[in-house]
């Protein structure tokens, strides 16, 4: 990137680091970051959404929608997250090829599932074989985003569930003497209660999300992990113009520190959040709070 | 080929005994059964050897975090932080990397790039930082009234940890701890999913669940099937820790009582 990265003089100094570090490769690395920023970005809302619809699922009157939010709810816990993640990455891509192949190829007759192998016709193809090369990269992406966000969003609403359920009663209570409707007491009273008790859940919801998102790297994509591991490893002097050794134990220290100062500002961030959320509730939080300011 | 044959071939597959070649084509339910069973092995292994070890280290960060003293409660701290506070994957893969390359200088380190001992190291690590916090928490909430009485009693030092702290911050820390314990199970999946190598294809459950997988591409037999073990796995979990439970709060009352109260979230 530098100019005097050309002179062969810079081999052997500290400035040949600058070089290296801001070669091609490297901001593939970098760019890597983003995306997984924007994983974060993206799931986070998404899950939350689905979490507060399984919750809603879960606590409605209707049994069948009421047994598939809890359904929803249990599923996911009591098996490790990763085999869901690598379950449906496939699952997903195999569900939307299937329904593709039957809305676009019709005629087709021969079976799909043929022994080992998953056969839909060409135009029902995620993405089309034909389609660039960032098409692919943005379909992986995108499952891995939905996927993340089934994951975690009945981690969100289990917890959502839970907050639903720690708001008094009385106050549902009074909200049906005053003559609400069960829609207007639950959008009007339960929802803007239900986020304190809610947000020490979510909080640490959040914590576990950040520390998923290397799983990205099992779910095909091009993430911080993959670059590490492939920027990393031995290089020769045949194959690039950066030879060095093994070096991945430092690529990974920093991708541990990496996820040490997302934590940690997190944390900090979160922390803030819940000192003013608790202002002037009636709950152990805020009765400290009003301790600490009148004491 | 009978399923009792299949399981005299595979059933310990995931340790070297018996069949070395993995079947390649045409599985049986009973194929898939055996070798992702075969592979609960590594995960139990991993399991346990981590929770024991792991107790006793998580007890001295839990007391060192509680200490008044700046020299140890700052490390306990660190090093609570630092496992707690990065994703477990990229532990494993920085540990694995680490040992690699202690290996290349020093090759007595050769047995810890191997999973058995460097995963189980990593892991150990771990589980001791988030069970000390649990640990810590339940120490910072014992009844002021116990301590009280333990000296009043004329207890200090060493016998009072004893008789009156230990049992007692076990007691308050058991339900997480049993949480605890569900996911480092759960954690431990993700060992050959990392730099391990799974040498010989001796892996763990979910190491043969997504080989089957990808063989068949079929994700919707395999995987049930490790779910199925996971979920046993977990209830027996919950018994083994509910029994423990029962004795720890056996002095108390019946309305005092903790009462285990599963909330099997999250992972880590």
């Amino acid at each position: 990137m530098f100019s005097y990265c050309a002179d062969p003089d810079t081999l052997g100094t500290f400035r040949w680091f600058t070089c290296y570090l801001t070669n091609g490769v490297h901001w593939s690395f970098y760019l890597s970051f983003i995306k997984v920023l924007a994983l974060l970005a993206v799931t986070a809302p998404v899950a939350l959404g689905f979490g507060f619809a399984g919750a809603m699922a879960a606590r409605s009157h209707v049994p069948p929608l009421s047994w598939l939010g809890k359904a929803y709810i249990a599923i996911v816990r009591g098996v490790p997250d990763i085999a869901f993640f690598l379950f449906f990455v496939i699952a997903l891509d195999q569900g939307f090829e299937w329904i593709r192949h039957k809305v676009l190829c019709p005629e087709w007759t021969d079976p799909i599932r043929q022994g080992n192998d998953f056969l839909v016709c060409q135009a029902a193809k995620l993405p089309l074989g034909s389609s660039p090369e960032w098409m692919h990269e943005t379909y992986g992406f995108f499952l891995a985003v939905i996927t993340f966000s089934i994951v975690f969003g009945a981690f969100a609403a289990n917890v959502l569930f839970g907050g639903m359920r720690a708001v008094p009663h009385a106050q549902l209570e009074t909200a049906e003497a005053y003559g609400m409707s069960r829609r207007q007491i639950f959008w009007r009273v339960l929802v803007p209660q239900m986020w304190v008790y809610a947000l020490p859940g979510l909080s640490n919801l959040w914590m576990v999300l950040i520390k998923a998102t290397p799983l990205l790297f099992l779910l095909g994509i091009e993430d911080i992990v993959y670059w590490a591991r492939e920027l990393g490893g031995t290089k020769t002097s045949k194959f690039t113009q950066y030879p060095h050794g093994d070096w991945r134990m430092w690529y990974f220290l920093f991708l541990l520190i990496f996820y040490l100062g997302m934590t940690r500002v997190s944390e900090i961030g979160l922390e803030k959040l819940m000192r003013r959320l608790s202002h002037g509730q009636a709950t152990s939080g805020g009765e400290l709070l009003r301790k600490e300011t009148t004491a | 080929m009978s399923c009792l044959q299949t399981i005299q071939d595979y059933g310990l597959r995931s340790v070297g005994l018996g069949e070395r070649l993995l079947p390649k084509s045409d599985f049986t339910l009973c194929e898939q059964f055996t070798l992702i069973g075969s592979g609960m092995i590594w995960n139990v292994y991993f399991g346990i050897m981590a929770l024991a070890t792991g107790f006793f280290l998580a007890t001295a960060l839990a007391l060192g975090k509680a200490s008044p003293n700046k020299w140890l409660r700052k490390p306990s701290e660190w090093f609570i932080f630092l496992f707690r506070g990065s994703p477990l994957f990229i532990q494993f893969f920085f540990a694995y990397f680490f040992f690699l390359s202690l290996k290349k200088s020093y090759p007595m380190f050769d047995a810890f790039t191997s999973a058995w001992l460097g995963a189980l190291i990593v892991l150990f690590l771990n589980t001791a930082a988030y069970t000390g916090e649990i640990f810590y928490g339940a120490l910072r909430s014992i009844p002021k009234g116990d301590i009280e009485a333990a000296d009043a009693y004329g207890m200090s030092g060493w016998s009072r940890f004893r008789r009156v702290i230990w049992p007692t911050m076990l007691r308050l820390a058991w339900p997480a701890y049993t949480n605890e314990a569900i996911f480092l199970f759960h954690a431990t999946t993700l060992v050959f999913f990392s730099a391990f190598p799974a040498w010989q294809q001796r892996g763990d459950a979910l190491y043969y669940a997504s080989y089957f997988a990808d063989k068949t591409f079929n994700p919707f037999v395999p995987y049930p099937i490790l779910a199925f073990y996971f979920i046993l796995l977990t209830l027996v979990i919950v018994w083994g820790f509910g029994q423990f439970n029962k004795r720890l709060n056996k002095h108390l009352p019946a309305t005092k009582q903790i009462k285990m109260k599963f909330r099997l979230n999250l992972a880590r």
